[in-house]
């Protein structure tokens, strides 16, 4: 192992796709918010990321398609670390962190993950609140206890984005005593309590029963439209169609096709694309 | 009432006999067992209620020391066990090696003979123990060794996306640990806590070996002087086994309320 740059294959510069342009919603001149180059995953022998690279810019959402086990949820907990990939860089709001396949860094790599992380708030596919604590203590608990915030500031941060999902009255409530729709509002809340200069959603109502997955698409298309910066992986092609600038679609670990949604879903130009949204349609022929 | 609501009420009622013939047939059966060994032990083994009720009191004067060895130790353990859990649940190998080979050497090895191993082994290299010491040693390094796994499961049983979400909120492991990890791991290792404390109260007996005067050990004397160990062994018995009934009835106690507290219960939505 002389030396690990050389076997590397991220470019020194980060290459932006054609078809990556800044939103309707970016203000312009703006430089982009997120950047990840090259994000390469093996699980041992298995080559799950094959060097996917992303850029969004503030105000934008764009939206990951890709049928189950094309990487997509694996790249995007590759962009907070929850998964450390083995190749590429990430560099959200200025903070970069780069792939450490071989553990050569220290802690100050670690303390720039969680820099990355603030940065970052991320909603899971199961909710994941923590069920010792109350609605409210959910969302306070990372900004006083990471973020050294005051608990007062941090609960009228809380109550405000509590508000904004619709569940302000429930801030006493422990989750286990609410809906799973209900849930995954107050995850978001928990998420926004933060202050994140980036959202990322890992398939966020494909836990859900499906009569609560509206409620769930409805507060993300409000923050969508809003301005808010979002990476959402999601098999909710409405919602994709509807709040998404752009669309990436993955395929075996590498984005196939990247364009606005009246392309990438509407007129797949990739064949991998065009097959797995004419299976979509068959199967989930429900609009 | 329609035919449908008759039958319900008429399948319930059934039901609700069945259960009561049930716990009936169970208690009988309690006091039937309980009678015939009463009638076996008066009968056949020259029971002298004279010197029973005078020993007694003496063997009775052990409950004092018997529930504090118990407790003592059972507070030493659960210091090490939480010691030995972090150390078993360490990325570290030292840390986590040593760790490992306490809980294999003490749950490898009888807990009588640690417990003589501190009191005899130990004096032949100048160090005295006191009896009281040794007992509350020797019980709580090997009920820690157990505890630790115990311990460790607790805090493995809280699931995965727990701590990813701690993470990806930038918690440090530290902080994750403490304010999400630790206090759900809670809930689920205080009720082994209480049931080890049960056995616990049962394995001090062993401390009469080292001659510490609790229940077994004034059982034993008071009987040998009058040749009649048998009888007071079962009046030792019997003050164990109330013991017990006492003890676990205060778990459970304690554990409807901890679970009364438990706002994990409900299903998922």
């Amino acid at each position: 192992m002389s030396d690990m740059k050389q076997l590397s294959t991220t470019p020194a510069t980060h290459p932006v796709h054609p078809a990556e342009k800044p939103g309707v919603l970016v203000k312009p001149g703006a430089e982009p918010v997120l950047k990840a180059t090259n994000i390469t995953k093996w699980f041992g022998e298995n080559h799950v990321l094959r060097g996917a690279s992303i850029t969004v810019w503030p105000g934008e959402t764009v939206c990951i398609l890709g049928r189950s086990g094309s990487g997509k949820s694996t790249f995007l907990r590759s962009l907070n670390f929850l998964e450390d990939p083995t190749d590429g860089i990430v560099e959200i709001d200025g903070v970069i962190v780069g792939a450490d396949p071989f553990h050569k860094e220290g802690g100050e790599r670690q303390e720039r993950i969680r820099e990355v992380r603030m940065r970052a708030g991320m909603v899971f596919q199961e909710f994941n609140l923590f069920p010792h604590l109350s609605v409210i203590e959910n969302c306070v608990e990372a900004p006083v206890h990471v973020k050294g915030m005051d608990r007062k500031e941090a609960e009228a941060i809380a109550e405000k984005y509590l508000a904004k999902v619709g569940l302000l009255e429930k801030r006493d409530e422990y989750p286990s005593r609410l809906s799973g729709g209900q849930r995954q509002r107050v995850a978001i809340a928990r998420a926004l309590t933060m202050q994140p200069k980036v959202l990322l959603f890992d398939e966020p109502t494909s836990a859900l029963d499906p009569t609560l997955v509206g409620e769930v698409l409805k507060v993300m298309a409000d923050l969508a439209h809003e301005g808010r910066t979002m990476i959402v992986v999601t098999h909710e092609m409405d919602f994709a169609h509807e709040a998404a600038d752009r669309v990436y679609y993955m395929d075996q670990g590498e984005f196939a096709e990247v364009g606005p949604p009246e392309q990438v879903i509407d007129a797949p130009k990739d064949p991998r694309t065009k097959e797995f949204l004419s299976r979509f349609r068959t199967l989930g022929a429900k609009k | 009432m329609t035919d449908a609501q008759r039958l319900a009420s008429a399948v319930a009622a059934a039901q609700a006999s069945r259960t009561k013939a049930w716990s009936r047939r169970f208690r009988l059966t309690w006091g039937a067992v309980v009678a015939l060994l009463i009638i076996f032990i008066a009968t056949s083994l020259n029971v002298e209620i004279g010197f029973m009720t005078s020993a007694t009191p003496f063997i009775l004067g052990g409950i004092g020391l018997t529930i504090l060895v118990s407790a003592a130790s059972i507070t030493l353990a659960t210091v090490l066990a939480t010691i030995g859990a972090l150390g078993r649940l360490s990325g570290n190998a030292v840390i986590n090696g040593s760790a490992s080979f306490y809980v294999s050497f003490f749950r490898g090895t009888p807990l009588i003979l640690q417990l003589l191993f501190w009191y005899l082994a130990l004096p032949q290299v100048g160090i005295v123990l006191d009896p009281i010491f040794c007992a509350i040693v020797a019980l709580g390094m090997n009920y820690g060794a157990y505890m630790t796994e115990i311990f460790r499961a607790g805090v493995q049983a809280v699931p995965l996306g727990q701590r990813e979400a701690a993470a990806a909120l930038g918690m440090s492991n530290r902080t994750a640990f403490l304010r999400i990890i630790a206090p759900q791991a809670f809930r689920i290792i205080v009720p082994a806590i209480g049931n080890d404390f049960v056995a616990m109260l049962k394995d001090s007996a062993l401390a009469s070996t080292v001659s510490l005067h609790e229940i077994l050990w004034r059982a034993q004397n008071i009987g040998a002087q009058k040749f009649k160990t048998l009888q007071t062994f079962m009046i030792a018995a019997m003050v164990y086994w109330v013991l017990t009934i006492v003890f676990t009835a205060l778990q459970n106690r304690i554990e409807t309320r901890l679970s009364a507290g438990d706002r994990n219960t409900a299903v998922k939505g």
